[in-house]
């Protein structure tokens, strides 16, 4: 390939740039903004002190001992994202990328959304920063999700319905990146996860990565070692790299990402790239090569998960290298192991989580029976469940 | 065929001193006969390259009308391999203007890149644009393409930078599609100001032809862009004329835009 990237475009042969030539300028023009904030003292101490007294970081980390002990197995631990301010993991790239925005002059920011945690932490920076911001959010999502579209437009923001293809977060996507193409000049596309064409998935999760460090450094304090494995839902896959990129070079701790099953995975109505061959295939959706559920003719397949949040048809290119090199596993928790933990969690330890997070939960309810009582679970806990109360009380009848 | 046919058609419309008419069509819109009658009508009636659109569920670089038109395509069960029936089919009625299929990379990744492009060959393209799929990540399709003496078309936007356009011009083949503004696909009621300045920009470096699509609707706008550029790309307004599936309704349009390129 050609591509005269400054930092690397792709991981292994995924990711790269598939993107009208309206926005390569663009890109390049973000990826070089982006390099120089990573220099820039001024910037980096602006971000540090946003993250400390407006976040609310370090999250904590919590040991939980009502779960480890009912579970009978392995330590877990929560790293406790639900704790950050607006409720999930989503506003450590959110206020990353706002800065350099409002650092490059673009005084416009565009976002997606799906469970519409990423379009709360967009508007969260932008009424911080001064920015107008733009939230494209599906139908089906925005159905789903009440309570976090109202707490974007009380945070001033804009939320456009999005009414084509399936109406959720792929769709959002398509419609974002249209208005990108026609304003490429004034607005900031303030991407939410970590894909997309590069520098996107790189510069999300370097933003996401303050997860695993503090994550690591807890875990050494509190338990005295490293984690033997760590644990986090895979929907674009921010959270997930962000905790795993500060265990890749320690061969010990097991990276375990999980999926969304859905309905599970015979039916075909799930969003677990990785557990379904016969529709999950490496391909190109929104700027990068990744695996992508489709169809045999290459159409984008509709997905299904109760969590708006996994309900994505692609995953972050870095996971599918991560993956293909055995660094990481992934695995798959459906809607019912997702509301099951979730319940689990509640009862035991007294957080009501993310229906995202709660597929993370499901996974480490199967796996800490199977370790030792001196393992230590590490489980990323994204974000918190008040948005999906109605979901759930409805899923629960 | 193929990449000469496309460079005798820019000879001829050059000798005539007018630029070359190039209107798109989706194929399988309305309906999938449909298409293929009006694709021969719009053949019949002026055009000088045909693009014809390769339906995908997520077509990002399009506005509300191509956007609306593949999804109804692709509820009626097209595909790539139906697609590419459809032009053996175009080509069996007789037409012979140069065929540039213009679809999104996944798709044809999932068809396999080089029996799409034998297979699109045998069946009377002669050349392709993809969308998403900018020079730099086009290494693998240039070269089946360049095998098959297929045009890969590049394409340029107002945004593109100088090291870009000096980059698609010697990545491109066949010509090079100048996006004339920044936005996705669809009418516009005026053309950006700043159009001519945009195709000198290009024209400093290369002797291909210069083809301009996106927001042209109207004879008017045609004939504008026809004093600057040798060739003039019409998408959204042909599709919406083809909506009833009427032929008459498409070849109208046609014929009108041509009779403004000649004047």
């Amino acid at each position: 390939m050609t591509t005269k990237t400054l930092l690397p475009a792709k991981f292994g042969i995924y990711g790269g740039q598939f993107v009208p030539e309206t926005l390569m300028p663009a890109l390049a023009e973000l990826e070089q903004a982006y390099i120089a904030s990573q220099k820039d003292a001024s910037f980096q101490a602006e971000l540090a002190r946003l993250q400390k007294t407006y976040v609310g970081r370090p999250t904590a980390l919590t040991h939980a001992r009502r779960l480890s002990a009912h579970l009978g197995g392995a330590q877990i631990y929560l790293k406790r994202e639900d704790l950050a301010h607006s409720g999930a993991h989503k506003i450590n790239n959110a206020l990353g990328q706002a800065l350099l925005a409002h650092k490059m002059g673009k005084r416009r920011l565009i976002a997606e959304t799906g469970a519409g945690q990423h379009g709360v932490a967009s508007a969260t920076a932008a009424a911080l920063l001064g920015l107008k911001c733009v939230v494209y959010m599906g139908m089906v999502d925005i159905d789903r999700q009440q309570p976090n579209v109202l707490r974007m437009k009380l945070l001033g923001a804009e939320v456009r319905p999005v009414e084509s293809g399936s109406q959720t977060l792929k769709d959002a996507i398509n419609e974002a990146i249209r208005d990108w193409v026609a304003n490429v000049e004034t607005t900031y596309y303030l991407l939410g996860s970590a894909l997309g064409p590069h520098p996107y998935p790189t510069m999300v999760r370097d933003f996401q990565s303050i997860i695993g460090t503090e994550a690591r450094q807890q875990i050494l304090e509190q338990a005295g070692k490293l984690p033997d494995a760590c644990v986090a839902c895979v929907g674009g896959g921010s959270n997930s790299i962000g905790i795993f990129h500060s265990f890749l070079e320690d061969p010990s701790v097991r990276l375990v990402g999980v999926e969304a099953g859905g309905s599970g995975i015979a039916s075909g109505k799930h969003a677990a790239r990785y557990a379904d061959p016969k529709i999950g295939r490496p391909g190109v959706l929104h700027g990068t090569y990744t695996y992508v559920l489709q169809n045999e003719d290459g159409q984008i397949a509709e997905t299904h998960s109760i969590s708006a949040g996994l309900d994505y048809a692609a995953v972050g290119p870095e996971h599918t290298h991560l993956r293909e090199t055995g660094r990481a596993e992934y695995t798959y928790a459906t809607d019912e192991e997702a509301l099951a933990a979730f319940q689990m969690l509640a009862r035991t330890e007294g957080i009501l989580c993310a229906l995202e997070s709660a597929h993370a939960v499901a996974e480490s309810i199967r796996l800490a029976p199977k370790m030792k009582m001196d393992q230590v679970l590490l489980v990323n806990l994204s974000g918190r469940g008040d948005k999906d109360l109605d979901t759930i009380m409805k899923a629960l009848g | 065929m193929g990449l000469n046919k496309i460079k005798d058609t820019f000879t001829a419309t050059f000798a005539d001193s007018r630029a070359a008419l190039m209107p798109y069509f989706t194929l399988g819109y309305p309906t999938i006969q449909a298409s293929v009658d009006i694709i021969e009508g719009i053949a019949n009636s002026g055009a000088d390259l045909i693009e014809l659109g390769l339906p995908f569920s997520d077509p990002l670089a399009d506005g509300p009308v191509i956007q609306a038109s593949t999804q109804i395509a692709l509820d009626q069960g097209i595909n790539i391999r139906k697609c590419l029936e459809l032009v053996a089919q175009i080509r069996a009625r007789g037409v012979q203007q140069p065929l540039l299929l213009m679809g999104y990379i996944n798709p044809l990744l999932a068809y396999g890149l080089e029996r799409f492009v034998e297979e699109a060959a045998r069946s009377g393209a002669d050349g392709f644009i993809v969308p998403d799929l900018p020079y730099d990540e086009a290494e693998q399709l240039e070269k089946i393409c360049a095998r098959h003496e297929l045009a890969l078309v590049a394409m340029l936007a107002p945004t593109s930078t100088e090291e870009r356009i000096i980059g698609a011009c010697r990545h491109t083949s066949g010509f090079l599609y100048l996006v004339s503004l920044t936005g996705v696909t669809g009418e516009r009621n005026s053309l950006p100001p700043d159009l001519t300045g945009f195709v000198n920009r290009v024209r400093k470096h290369t002797s291909l032809p210069l083809a301009v699509g996106f927001g042209i609707a109207t004879p008017e706008q045609a004939a504008a862009v026809g004093q600057v550029a040798d060739g003039v790309i019409i998408g959204s307004a042909v599709v919406r004329a083809g909506k009833s599936g009427k032929v008459n309704e498409v070849t109208g349009l046609i014929r009108g835009l041509k009779e403004a390129l000649e004047k």
